[in-house]
């Protein structure tokens, strides 16, 4: 089993959701993030004041997924989030040990 | 010098021992007073004029300019300055505002209104004739700038009260995030008594035109050589008793000196005493809401109705100008700020425009019932551009952590209409002029005698609120420290202080 965590841009995350539904993921942890890499900050002025803000709001998503669904999920979200333009995000798989479904108490492949 | 804190409860219980000996002694002394006053009472007026009148609609103006002026602070003020500060310091900001109208609220009626608005010793201060309302009933009246109309003195006194509890509350803008409660909590109220007090007196303080004009009608009406002489020094005697800057010739409509420059010059020296903010200059700080911030400055400008017109103290053409002032003036300075902002960063802001906006006020508010309504426009053009180099280039340029522009908007503002009200009122430019209540005319203008009369009024304003505020200062500053340790400035004065958070998201 694998983590896939996405850092994408937020107004992505309805298209890259329902890309996700259609490979056959049925849920996700969504948090909202600030992060910079290639993509520069801008600067706020207030009353005289400058601001150089460094860190713009993302939108980070997790998905854990079954070690066989990882291409499939990662292609799903790399096509909806890709915009071409600088800051669309970056894609990281991480293993993953064990799983629990809380309410039924099924484990593993079977809680995802 | 260390003692030995007493428990909460023995703090608590002290500070209930004080409040109810306070209690009794108010009623003590209002019989005392009371009793002093009916001795001292001047001699009846010689029957020249008819007794002064009270009319209802004058009242109920005035009672709304009132409430209006309280919402400027409540929660005008405690807003515009709250959305500027970050969200771990919005509640301290709302505090000190709101604790602000509290404590001036209470003050005023013991003696901070006998202090401002009675006859003193000195043309400096009033005395304690009318301590804890003395004398005061629902009947009795104060004067207005129409002989012969008056409204209700308790009126009076709670219209100026809010303009007492305004002031102080503009200087916190220059010490937010990085002073203590207890602090503050000292100084507002000193502040006000030593500080305020005097100036309003200075300021505002005169025998009024009913007074004048009996005098005056005394003198013509006067037959022989004795008794015309006998007149015309009770004439001199009722025009002398004034407060220091009104003898001078200084005016003044509702505040520019009084609040305005009287708050910015404080501001400038409690940002200057207190120091700067950890961590300014390199860490960021924008504002935590714009929002609430356009919302304050909105409520500040709908609220200076009532401080503006409402210094007409009457429900007449004086208001009427007041008002047109107050709404073209602020326009044209917002105006002003945005486009020079525009201009000078490539984007108008929000901040700035609104910004712009209550410098204009601040600007227009000592010319509001003196200038005609294009020199407001040109006057808020002005204010909006020079505060807007103060509060950029003049604030970067000496690098002081005035946060809230208190200086930059409040002083420079008060003093640009402090000097162009001297300008503006010149009937030649659309000006009222000024009125000599002995003549009973429009006074002669003469420009350089207005002016020297407005910067001597400056400048006096400036002198007795420095001095007074850094004394102050720096007397809390050794019996109690003014800034929080460091891990409580950095942590956040809501928690630290006062153990609530602003937001609970």
């Amino acid at each position: 089993m694998k983590i896939v965590m996405a850092v994408i841009k937020p107004f992505k995350l309805d298209e890259v959701r329902d890309a996700l539904t259609a490979v056959g993921v049925h849920g996700l942890t969504v948090t909202e993030v600030k992060g910079y890499g290639r993509q520069k900050g801008h600067t706020e002025i207030y009353r005289g004041t400058e601001y150089a803000v460094n860190f713009l709001p993302k939108v980070k998503i997790e998905v854990a997924v079954d070690t066989g669904q990882v291409e499939k999920v990662v292609e799903a979200i790399t096509t909806a989030a890709k915009t071409g333009q600088i800051g669309d995000g970056k894609i990281f798989v991480i293993p993953l040990d064990h799983a629990v479904r809380i309410r039924t108490g099924e484990a593993d492949v079977a809680a995802l | 010098m260390t003692f030995k804190m007493p428990s909460r409860l023995g703090l608590a219980g002290i500070a209930a021992g004080l409040l109810f000996a306070l209690c009794l002694s108010f009623i003590a002394f209002d019989v005392a007073f009371a009793e002093m006053a009916a001795a001292a009472a001047p001699e009846p007026a010689a029957a020249a004029a008819a007794e002064p009148t009270v009319n209802k609609g004058d009242t109920a103006w005035m009672l709304s300019a009132t409430v209006l002026v309280l919402l400027m602070t409540i929660p005008g003020l405690a807003l515009f300055y709250g959305g500027l500060v970050r969200s771990k310091n919005m509640l301290s900001v709302l505090m000190w505002v709101f604790y602000s109208v509290c404590i001036v609220t209470i003050i005023w009626v013991l003696f901070g209104y006998s202090m401002a608005f009675t006859g003193g010793s000195t043309p400096f201060v009033g005395g304690f004739s009318k301590a804890f309302l003395s004398g005061v009933t629902t009947d009795s009246k104060a004067a207005t700038y129409t002989v012969g109309a008056n409204i209700p003195e308790l009126l009076y006194i709670c219209f100026q009260m809010t303009f007492a509890a305004i002031t102080p509350a503009l200087i916190v803008g220059s010490m937010v995030e990085r002073m203590k409660f207890s602090a503050m909590a000292l100084f507002l109220p000193l502040w006000v008594i030593i500080v305020y007090f005097p100036i309003a007196h200075m300021v505002w303080y005169w025998a009024g035109p009913d007074a004048i004009d009996a005098a005056a009608k005394a003198v013509a009406a006067a037959a022989d050589g004795a008794a015309k002489t006998a007149a015309e020094a009770k004439l001199a005697e009722v025009t002398a008793d004034a407060g220091l800057i009104f003898q001078w010739g200084a005016i003044d409509f509702a505040g520019g000196t009084v609040v305005h420059i009287n708050a910015g010059i404080a501001g400038i020296v409690g940002a200057l005493l207190v120091g700067k903010r950890i961590g300014f200059g390199k860490d960021l700080m924008p504002p935590h809401s714009l929002t609430m911030n356009m919302i304050g400055a909105s409520l500040l400008w709908v609220g200076w109705f009532g401080f503006n017109a409402g210094s007409n103290l009457e429900a007449s053409g004086g208001a009427v100008l007041a008002m047109t002032n107050t709404f073209v003036a602020t326009a044209g300075a917002a105006l002003a700020w945005m486009f020079v902002e525009w201009m000078a960063k490539g984007k108008p802001s929000l901040l700035g425009a609104v910004t712009g906006a209550v410098a204009g006020l601040v600007a227009v508010t000592p010319a509001s019932g003196y200038a005609g309504p294009m020199g407001a426009i040109v006057l808020g053009i002005i204010a909006g551009i020079v505060c807007y180099v103060f509060c950029s280039g003049v604030k970067n340029a000496f690098g002081y952590d005035d946060s809230l522009d208190v200086f930059g908007v409040h002083c420079i503002g008060g003093i640009i209409g402090a000097i162009l009200t001297g300008i503006l009122v010149n009937p030649a430019l659309g000006g009222t002029g000024i009125m000599d209540y002995a003549t009973g005319k429009i006074a002669d203008y003469d420009m350089v005698t207005q002016l020297i009369a407005q910067f001597k009024a400056v400048g006096m304003t400036l002198v007795w609120s420095g001095v007074g505020t850094l004394i102050i200062l720096k007397v809390i500053d050794v019996i109690i420290g003014l800034r929080p340790t460091i891990d409580s400035e950095r942590e956040g004065l809501d928690l630290t202080d006062h153990g609530e958070r602003a937001y609970n998201m």
